[in-house]
């Protein structure tokens, strides 16, 4: 049913016709992994599930995403996993474990080449990875940073590295490659923060100014790290604008444990589900959903994971969505913000203090 | 709240005999300002425990206090978390005849304020005898500090935390100091199902329970984790206690967002490990698991913040794989002290310190996780 999803584009199907498609393909990767994945089955039963009772996606489980921490789950067996990827957590944290096989590996490049090409074109681009060569170089666990550079790495037609293993700026090797580009389009591609930080921040410092207003930003990975400088979402925009001409920019939300499936920000600044996934906002007092407007706890759906069973998580995010089928830049599907990570609270109790959430 | 710098003072002072008149005294005059308190009801209810009557209440206790003297020096060093109890922790030290240096918890609460205030208040003028046995620092972590204190003293008090205490044993204490720790710890509930339906004061049981649990965060070692049903109407026990419980949660309780999701995925992390049967709820303010039976590693899928499992008994004896070492309070409702007596008796847990009734699981006693504090904070002096 994947293949008949790929056919489409990306974000052509309003809300009545998504709502089908996604009932229809979220039920099947549920009882795929009721059929699969022990775990899953038990933790199902347990709460006394019932598939039949489900009208819509609306009414199937959610897993919080830190159960990937806490529990090894997947639906494949141990010679089918081709890769597992790993949500970057600090050391000492425990890290979720994404268990992928062929199938699903292919199915997230082939979904993330959809969504991506209708923002930047299907043709490729010679493209400049705003971080270090380091991050790739262990292939055997795939970090969150490492597999976003990969997975966009199919819009790249030639590749280069802005920075080096010490996370330095790399000038000469910006430098050769703009000439060797140079009149060309190119595509930017990094962390929110590493664009930040070891980018811009290090162009104010020198003089030469790059022209890149022919170029194209796609940054992710949320903006939690750069709360602390006050960044706002425009002033970050604007200042990229100013330094180089860059004003093709576009940030993403996605995760590790939904790999593929990424929704980006349009030209009005709405983050965008495709039909390859969805977000559904949840009160956390009951976790009924939310009305357009009302912030919540961000679920987010996909159709893509059959190794893993990952198609309905529940996020530690807030978020808020805006509105379906009518945002002006006329995708279809849903747009929404993500406010950021939901609140630490203080726990009482004698034992030694701590906070809940990682 | 200076850092105690020249411990001379502290180090000459006397051993006093257990409940000295002078310390009563004190305690008295302190119970008057503190039972003031509208506030904050912990430490009002810290005020009403130490009043001088009911300090003579626990002295009758104990027969050999003639022969006693306190042990010399405590360092107490209290959990960072819960604002009282190192005024505990204190009155045990000062009852016992010591003089004290109480480490307060790192975070600060207006609670602590009040009581030192109030404690400095006295002794500065009526109390200026007591001075020297009372003296309180505050600081972060430090290796310095604990080396200092912990070599002075002659019992060395550490609540909470298995981490605190780890981090205090790096610091050596006198060859003949002794040591109190109080590690984390978990508790259950037990309930008699038919006692309960024919109770009158259902809204009174709801609001104990929530005082035992709910009231902090449900994470206090003394907080039930597990609630046990005894008898033979279990079904309509149940739906009344939780539909009580919930009215009162859902009008008293604040459940931030993190919390709802911790819930939830404690609830799966169950559900993977162990049949359980999630029991619905029309909301999150009570997140119930059933069991079946209980298994001795069920405390490592305890949670938080109204997370409870919950399993029928025919007999008190079925709690018996989780009463080891780390099993505290038993909360209970609608037993008998014989009954429960017999339980100890005849099964002989290495766990459970404690049996209370619902509502009095956080009430202070001078005999903590089996610990009397007077005997083991002071000597006996033996003349023949």
């Amino acid at each position: 049913m994947f293949n008949e999803i790929l056919q489409l584009s990306p974000f052509s199907l309003s809300k009545s016709e998504k709502e089908l498609l996604l009932t229809r393909r979220l039920s099947e990767l549920t009882n795929h992994h009721i059929k699969n994945c022990p775990e899953y089955a038990s933790i199902l039963s347990g709460i006394g599930f019932d598939i039949a009772e489900c009208g819509s996606y609306y009414d199937l489980p959610f897993l919080p995403v830190s159960l990937f921490k806490e529990l090894d789950l997947k639906s494949i067996t141990q010679e089918e996993i081709f890769k597992v990827m790993t949500s970057s957590g600090t050391t000492g944290q425990a890290v979720s474990k994404i268990y992928l096989d062929k199938t699903t590996a292919n199915n997230q490049q082939k979904a993330l080449a959809k969504i991506v090409s209708e923002f930047t074109g299907s043709s490729r681009m010679p493209m400049l990875i705003i971080d270090s060569p380091s991050v790739i170089k262990n292939r055997t666990m795939f970090s969150a940073r490492g597999a976003g550079i990969l997975g966009f790495s199919i819009f790249g037609a030639d590749k280069a590295y802005a920075l080096n293993d010490d996370m330095e700026i790399d000038l000469p090797a910006i430098e050769a490659f703009f000439e060797k580009h140079s009149g060309k389009r190119i595509l930017l591609f990094g962390f929110t923060f590493m664009v930040w930080s070891h980018f811009y921040k290090e162009l104010l410092k020198i003089k030469h100014r790059f022209d890149l207003h022919n170029g194209i930003l796609i940054h992710g990975g949320g903006w939690k790290k750069l709360v602390g400088e006050s960044v706002s979402k425009s002033e970050f925009k604007s200042k990229l604008t100013d330094i180089c001409g860059l004003n093709d920019i576009h940030d993403y939300y996605g995760m590790v444990e939904q790999t593929g499936c990424i929704y980006m920000e349009c030209e009005h600044g709405h983050l965008h589900a495709s039909i390859f996934s969805d977000v559904i906002t949840r009160r956390h007092i009951d976790f009924s959903p939310c009305e357009f407007g009302e912030p919540g706890i961000v679920q987010v759906v996909s159709v893509l994971p059959e190794s893993y069973p990952g198609h309905s998580l529940l996020t530690e995010d807030e978020g808020v969505i805006l509105g379906e089928d009518d945002c002006p830049c006329g995708r279809k599907g849903k747009y929404f913000q993500i406010n950021g990570r939901l609140k630490m609270a203080e726990i009482r109790g004698c034992s030694d203090t701590y906070a809940v959430n990682r | 709240m200076q850092l105690t710098d020249n411990l001379e003072g502290l180090i000459n002072a006397k051993p006093l005999v257990p409940f000295d008149d002078d310390v009563l005294e004190f305690f008295g005059d302190l119970s008057k300002q503190l039972t003031k308190v509208r506030e904050y009801s912990d430490v009002a209810t810290f005020g009403f425990w130490c009043r001088k009557a009911a300090l003579l209440k626990e002295k009758s206790n104990y027969n050999d206090l003639d022969k006693r003297l306190g042990k010399g020096v405590v360092f107490h060093s209290t959990p960072s978390n819960v604002p009282v109890n190192f005024a505990f922790s204190l009155a045990a030290g000062l009852l016992a005849g010591n003089a004290n240096i109480v480490r307060l918890p790192g975070k600060n609460f207006e609670q602590v304020e009040i009581i030192v205030n109030a404690v400095n208040e006295l002794l500065a003028g009526k109390h200026k005898n007591l001075a020297p046995y009372i003296n309180f620092v505050k600081y972060p972590p430090n290796k310095e500090l604990h080396d200092k204190f912990s070599a002075v003293c002659d019992v060395r008090v550490i609540w909470g935390g298995d981490n605190t205490i780890n981090e205090l044993r790096q610091s050596p204490l006198k060859p003949r100091a002794t040591e109190l720790t109080f590690a984390d710890r978990y508790s259950v509930a037990v309930i008699n199902a038919d006692e309960y339906i024919n109770a009158q004061d259902k809204e009174k049981i709801a609001q104990d329970f929530y005082n035992d649990t709910y009231f902090t965060d449900q994470n206090a070692c003394t907080s039930p984790r597990i609630v046990y049903w005894l008898g033979s109407n279990i079904d309509e026990a149940k739906s009344t206690f939780w539909g009580k419980l919930h009215t009162l949660v859902k009008s008293k309780y604040e459940l931030a967002p993190v919390q709802s999701v911790g819930k939830l995925s404690a609830l799966y992390k169950a559900a993977a490990n162990m049949p359980i049967n999630y029991c619905k709820s029309a909301d999150n303010y009570i997140t119930r698991a059933e069991i079946n039976n209980t298994d001795e590693n069920l405390m490592e899928f305890k949670y938080n913040s109204g997370f409870f499992f919950e399993q029928s008994i025919a007999e008190l004896k079925e709690i018996l794989p989780i009463c080891g070492e780390r099993l505290q309070t038993l909360t209970y409702y609608g037993l008998s002290n014989d009954e429960l007596a017999f339980f100890f008796t005849e099964h002989r847990p290495k766990g459970i310190d404690r049996a209370v009734p619902f509502g009095k699981s956080m009430d202070f006693s001078l005999v903590w996780d089996g610990h009397d504090l007077i005997s083991q904070l002071s000597r006996k002096v033996i003349i023949s």
